[in-house]
Order: structure tokens, then sequence, then C-alpha cells
């Protein structure tokens, strides 16, 4: 490297208000202040949870899109009202979490082989990945738009089959097959 | 005259118990031992769009002492587990947990050797909430849950809190799953 190439920068020349900060200082404070004001007549941005839910909302004003969420998982119901899985392990294998356990067992109906004995969802395990929805080539389980749980312990957050066919009936008017 | 024999011994007591619930349950002051992603959602929850100080808890206290809630967010190895043992007792009573979050609540993707599978094989946990990271929202609801226990309860049940170094069942057992590689099972 040669002397030429070096550029030798002066640090900026600071006036007396600059160097004292006073007037940055009253900038910080007016906007603090006018963010004061504007609290004041009821003019913020604060979610007030339990009351006010990000899902009533539309997108546009910040609200959640149901068709793509991803929460809870729901086992959906053919017309008949029977269980729409048919024990693939698809679900199972695709999880990254390793939080689908599956037992098959013969079907009682005419038109398929197997349907799930048990179907456990450990939900404190799952990442809400969605994999499992991608995975299902009978579109049985999909995730929901419900975040809103929490468990006292560990085993009640292991939903069952019944417990998932439940949140299907919970959500299907509001978020159809 | 006053007949003090109407009035039940205890009156004032149970009063002051549900005084001392109330104050307890609206000044949960957390400990955050954020050691992941989901250390984000929990400044989130904090920050003024969600605004945890409507719930009291926006006073977070990076010394245990000062602290009455340690919320674990995230994954926790089994070479940190030592230093959140230290840090919860460390607490002084009454204290709860928030288990936030898949990795510290059971280990989440993590299925290693390295991980602890869920903090509660180690700690007394009160509430567990799910989600990768959860919503702000979510911890709300965790909270909420909490308060809900403090004003029922008062101090921790020592019945349904697990005391330390116990390691406890896991709840269930990860199986092998059937993956095939170029048609052979693996």
């Amino acid at each position: 490297m040669k002397d030429s190439d070096v550029l030798l920068v002066d640090p900026p020349k600071l006036s007396m208000g600059d160097k004292f900060y006073l007037p940055q200082v009253a900038k910080g404070l007016g906007t603090t202040l006018k963010h004061m004001f504007r609290v004041a007549r009821g003019d913020h941005k604060v979610i007030q949870y339990p009351e006010e839910r990000r899902e009533d909302k539309t997108v546009e004003e910040g609200g959640i899109n149901h068709a793509t969420y991803r929460g809870v998982h729901r086992l959906n119901k053919d017309e008949e009202g029977r269980v729409k899985c048919v024990a693939c392990f698809m679900c199972s294998t695709a999880c990254p979490a390793r939080c689908i356990h599956i037992e098959a067992g013969e079907s009682p109906w005419e038109d398929r082989e197997k349907y799930p004995v048990k179907f456990d969802i450990d939900e404190l395990r799952c990442i809400y990945c969605g994999m499992c929805e991608e995975a299902c080539p009978v579109d049985a389980i999909e995730l929901t738009s419900l975040y809103d749980i929490v468990g006292l312990s560990r085993s009640e957050m292991i939903f069952d089959k019944e417990k998932l066919l439940r949140i299907y009936d919970e959500t299907v008017e509001r978020e159809p097959m | 005259m006053l007949d003090t024999q109407a009035l039940p011994d205890n009156v004032l007591t149970t009063n002051l118990k549900k005084v001392v619930n109330w104050a307890r349950k609206n000044s949960l002051w957390p400990m955050p031992f954020a050691t992941a992603c989901c250390g984000i959602e929990l400044m989130a929850t904090a920050s003024s769009r969600y605004d945890l100080a409507r719930f009291g808890a926006e006073a977070m206290r990076f010394s245990p002492r000062q602290a009455d809630l340690m919320i674990v967010a995230g994954r926790v190895g089994i070479k940190m587990m030592p230093v959140l043992q230290h840090i919860y007792q460390q607490m002084s009573e009454p204290k709860w947990v928030i288990s936030m979050g898949a990795c510290a609540s059971t280990g989440g993707v993590f299925d290693a050797y390295a991980t602890v599978q869920g903090i509660d094989q180690f700690l007394p946990v009160d509430v567990y909430v799910p989600g990768c990271p959860p919503r702000p929202e979510t911890l709300i609801e965790g909270i909420m849950a909490l308060q809900r226990i403090i004003e029922s309860e008062g101090l921790p049940q020592t019945a349904r809190r697990r005391a330390l170094q116990i390691a406890i069942e896991p709840t269930h057992q990860p199986r092998p799953q059937p993956i095939t590689v170029g048609g052979r099972q693996v």
C-alpha cells in the first residue's frame, strides 16, 4: 500500500449545540412527549390481549390469516362422521419433532384397510411446522388457528384422538376443510 | 355488644391471604432465563405491542433474588442445567416457573443426549406454554393461568411440586418410525 492510497478523514466539526447534546436531548424528549399525548388521546397500538384478539381482525389490520395460520392440530371427519385418517404413518414419518404416535388397527369400514386405534400428538413437543398437514394424503390432519392453549402438566398436553376430533367439531365452522 | 363468637376465628388471616395473593398475582416479577429464540418472543411480549405491564409483570429482574417467576425460554443443555438449578435455588420463596416453548418443556426437536428433555425433570414447573416459539398471546395466557393458580392456592403446594434433583418418567418414549432408505428398512 502506498501513502497516496491512504485517505485521511478529519472528524466533523461540532458546533456548540452539538457538543452539549442539549438540542438532541430536547428532541428525544419531544418524541417521548408526542407519544405520551398520543396514548392519552387513546391512539395507541397495544393489543389488549384477552379482550382484543388478533383473530377477530382482518389481515390488513394486523390480524391473522386463518387459512394459513399453524396452531393446534385437528383430525378431520368425513361426511359420515368417521375419522378420515387411514393410519398410513406419513405424518409421523415427516414430523421433525417426532411428536405424533399412531397405533393402527384393522378398519371396521369397507372403504379402507386401516384406521388409527390411537392417535396421540404431544402438543408440547410439536413445533407447529405443518409438515404433517403437507404429508397427509387424505387431508385428515390439519392445523387450526387456535393458539391460546397452556397446560399445567405434561400429560394433559398430549392430545389423543378424541380430543383432536373434538377440536375439529369446534373449529369446522370457522375453518372449513 | 358485638358478638365475637359469630365471627370465625380466622377471618382476619383468610382475608389477609386474599390481599397477599392479589398483590402477588398482580406483581409477578419475571426472571428471564432466555437461552434461545423463545427469548425474542419473550421480549416481544414485554414490549409495547403486547405490553406485559398490563399484567404487572414487566419488571424483568436479571437478579434471581429479586424475581419470583422464572420464565425458562429456550433449550437447556445438560451442562446448563446446574446453572438453571442454581438460579432457581437463589430465588426467594414464593417462586413459580413457566416453561416456555417446546424445547424447555419437552426438548422439542432436539431429541439428543446433550439436551435436557424437559426442565420439569429437574425443576418444579407450574405452567407449560407450547409453541416453537409461542406467540406473545400464548405466553400471556400462561401468565394468566399462573395468576389463577396464585389466586386460588397462594403459596405453591408442596404436594404438586416435585423436589429438586428428582427425575420423573418421560411422558412418552420416542419410538422408531418407519423409514426406508433405498428400499431398506433402517
